[in-house]
């Protein structure tokens, strides 16, 4: 099925040739009605084209019926735009399974670009999100948001501008985020409460943080298992413009892979550089800046069992982007020194601890050339700093790769 | 044209005025594109009003629509009968609910803003129809349907896509306030409706704690869910009325119930339905329905996750003694798409119940 075009690219056509005004673009409502509509009566298997073509709309769609295919004619070709949306809390909601989304961009929207709730066997593939302005804290929250999904495909998109994180995944199993391009938001990629996440061939760049493997509170599931590899992560050291009270707002500018929290997370094979705080940061719930008094009983704060190794380090931790570190840097490295490539907060879980030390599977284990580690001391108030990197000296087993269900595999060759 | 029988039948049957019987719809997809095949509402005497043996309801703490008056109805196949449930009933296989949005207007037929108070028949030359949603209990599960109104008021006729109005209400000091009314297309009334993920659609209003108040029958006022008992609607209903639910009555709570039970019971009408642990809203980890104790769940002192900009710059749900402090009192004030909670169903805020919350929130104790 297909959209009638030809007069509405014309109507696009006279719209934008009008240029940039004040007033809210003119919504396109009869191809937001008639593609509304056939969302809403989709059948399993079908496929839905979005025609060429700028489109306005005002108010957010969704889909719910599982099986179905919305195609675009390329993510610079179909573009749905929301710039003065009245309704909705996002571009797109999908709350389906066995759906695939690909070749078009979804941009301005007042919240979330395309929220995914639920559902499994799930493509996202060469769709671009941006919010045109660039980055600003009065952009949508996420670019791409499936959260709760099983067997998650992401694949080519392009993510740019978004206030919280431009490829976010939360409280999800079994996903690949790939060849994709995180740009100038405030959390490039992040992946969050997740189990089973494979994050490779991506270009994060221009972004507050440019790869984050979180686990936050009182959520229905916590997260592990999380490999980072062959990425581009980049002069990632835009000044955080997220919202306070939201938990990427305590990303320090100039964060490469950023794990907090999470267990088992693999870091390898990357290009990092030209981050002004550190290229890898190793941390835990309590440098979020929130106490446990908000915090239910079970959740565990601590990075345990993280590997880093064989990634290729550029320049950083020449500026961080906090006022302790700054203090630090100057003291211990000297005033053109710099942080270490891997900056480490020092929380560990007393209760674990085996003769003063944790036990070799929890440990953050490093075997990255000349890399080095400071450990900042958050639990003694960053007085007992130490560069030592022997007790990092340690290898873990390697993380096993996620593997998609067949059909999706398949599916994404 | 497999309706057009009814239709026709509809049309005569509207002439003579004389009463008619709902739809039975137990299966297939054909729905009437209008309102009127359903033989549920009626035009009479210049008054919208349910037809014979459908009955009119009303909640004790009802959602907030843009200051929208509600009527709303329910009937049930001859016979059949809903299933009480503390939680929910079970509704019988083709009961179909409606609930029609409209507005008051006043001499000068401008709308006014205005709180409701239940009626059973609608005065169509005091008011403004906007919409009306049909809830149909089928084989495979409850179906959501929006209809819009004509300008006469004569006809809704059926709008998957939903629809929009630019509308002014106005108070009785004079102040005017723009509301941008968004009749919902069928996802979004299942978004709201779905109340456990995947498990389909159900009826939100029409449940225990909701239901237990009275009602002003033309034969006089009595408690809807005895009534529903008496005219054979409702079984299994606890013989011991106190063990039903009851949630407080909303702008003139009865005696007993307190500012937190008004509080809740708000946010239990508002928020619930996708806010509890099996509802869209889940992914959060707020819970705000009636099961889940005043708890870090309930949002206190609970950080927010994915707010995004819904944060409000503020670190914690609810802040005791702070509303000021709290993104839930900032959530329900703002009218920002992208901010504001619930997502769907309001373009402006309540400032009656927004008080309220904001009391309540304030009347805490303890620190974050």
């Amino acid at each position: 099925m297909r959209l009638a075009a030809p007069s509405f690219i014309a109507l696009s056509l006279l719209l934008t040739a009008c240029g940039e005004g004040e007033a809210p673009p003119v919504a396109n409502l009869d191809f937001q009605k008639q593609l509304q509509t056939q969302l809403i009566k989709a059948k399993p298997g079908e496929v839905i084209e979005i025609p060429a073509g700028t489109w306005q709309l005002d108010r957010s769609l969704s889909l719910k019926v599982s099986g179905v295919t919305l195609r675009g004619a390329g993510m610079d070709q179909s573009i749905l735009n929301f710039k003065g949306q009245k309704s909705g809390a996002e571009g797109l909601l999908v709350n389906a399974s066995d759906f695939t989304i690909e070749d078009l961009a979804l941009e301005d929207t007042k919240g979330d670009a395309l929220k995914v709730v639920g559902g499994q066997n799930i493509i996202i593939r060469r769709v671009r999100t941006e919010w045109t302005n660039g980055p600003a804290t009065e952009n949508g929250a996420y670019g791409i948001y499936p959260v709760q999904t099983e067997n998650v495909l992401i694949d080519g998109v392009v993510a740019i501008g978004a206030s919280d994180a431009g490829i976010y995944v939360g409280q999800s199993r079994n996903v690949v985020v790939r060849n994709s391009r995180a740009e100038r938001n405030v959390a490039g990629i992040e992946i969050e409460n997740t189990i089973g996440a494979d994050v490779y061939d991506n270009v994060a760049i221009g972004n507050t943080g440019g790869i984050l493997v979180f686990n936050m509170p009182n959520l229905p599931q916590p997260g592990h298992t999380t490999r980072v590899y062959r990425n581009k992560v980049e002069s990632n050291n835009h000044k955080n413009f997220g919202h306070k009270g939201t938990p990427v707002a305590s990303v320090p500018a100039g964060s490469g892979v950023l794990v907090n929290s999470n267990d088992k997370v693999e870091i390898f094979d990357n290009d990092i550089g030209d981050h002004r705080t550190a290229n890898v940061i190793v941390s835990s719930y309590f440098s979020t800046g929130y106490t446990d008094l908000s915090t239910e009983a079970d959740f565990d704060p601590y990075p345990e069992a993280i590997h880093i190794h064989g990634n290729r380090f550029g320049p950083g931790g020449d500026s961080p982007d906090n006022l302790e570190l700054k203090a630090l840097r100057l003291a211990k490295f000297g005033l053109n020194g710099r942080l270490p490539d891997i900056l480490w907060d020092g929380y560990v879980n007393p209760e674990k601890l085996v003769d003063g030390k944790l036990p070799a599977e929890l440990a953050i284990c490093i075997d990255n050339g000349d890399a080095g580690i400071v450990n900042v001391d958050g639990p003694g108030g960053y007085k007992n700093i130490s560069t030592d990197i022997e007790p990092h000296r340690c290898e873990l087993p390697r993380l096993p790769a996620v593997e998609l269900h067949a059909a999706l595999a398949e599916a994404g060759e | 044209m497999k309706y057009a029988w009814l239709l026709i039948a509809a049309l005569l049957l509207g002439a003579c005025e004389q009463a008619r019987t709902p739809l039975y719809l137990p299966s297939s997809e054909e729905y009437p594109q209008k309102l009127s095949a359903w033989g549920v509402l009626q035009q009479r005497d210049g008054h919208l009003q349910p037809v014979e043996g459908v009955q009119p309801y009303d909640l004790n703490t009802p959602l907030f629509t843009d200051y929208a008056h509600k009527l709303r109805t329910i009937w049930l196949p001859e016979g059949s009968q809903a299933r009480y449930g503390e939680a929910r009933f079970d509704y019988p296989l083709g009961t179909v609910l409606s609930k029609t949005f409209y507005y008051p207007i006043d001499t000068q037929g401008r709308l006014q803003r205005s709180e409701q108070h239940g009626a059973e028949a609608v005065e169509l030359r005091r008011v403004r129809l906007i919409e009306t949603r049909i809830l149909l209990r089928q084989e495979q599960g409850w179906v959501a349907l929006p209809y819009v109104w004509d300008d006469a008021q004569r006809e809704a006729t059926l709008d998957w896509a939903g629809a929009s109005f630019d509308l002014a209400l106005h108070d009785e000091a004079g102040e005017v306030l723009a509301v941008d009314y968004q009749v919902p297309d069928a996802n979004q009334c299942a978004g709201c409706h779905e109340e456990q993920a995947g498990k389909g659609v159900q009826p939100l209003g029409p449940k225990a704690r909701h239901l237990n108040k009275d009602f002003a029958y033309v034969d006089g006022a009595a408690n809807q869910l005895l009534h529903w008992q008496n005219i054979g609607f409702l079984q299994g209903m606890p013989a011991d009325m106190a063990s039903v639910p009851r949630n407080a009555l909303w702008s003139a709570p009865r005696e007993g119930e307190g500012l937190e039970h008004q509080a809740r019971s708000y946010l239990d009408a508002n928020c619930s339905h996708c806010h509890n642990p099996e509802g869209p809203g889940r992914t959060s980890g707020l819970y705000l329905d009636p099961a889940t104790p005043l708890s870090i769940a309930y949002g206190l002192c609970k950080q927010p996750v994915a707010a995004g900009k819904g944060s409000g710059d503020r670190l914690v749900d609810i802040h005791p003694g702070a509303p000021e402090k709290s993104v839930l009192s900032f959530r329900l004030h703002s009218t920002d798409p992208s901010i504001m909670m619930p997502e769907l169903g309001r373009s402006t805020s309540h400032r009656e119940g927004l008080e309220v919350i904001d009391r309540w929130i304030a009347s805490l104790d303890g620190e974050c």
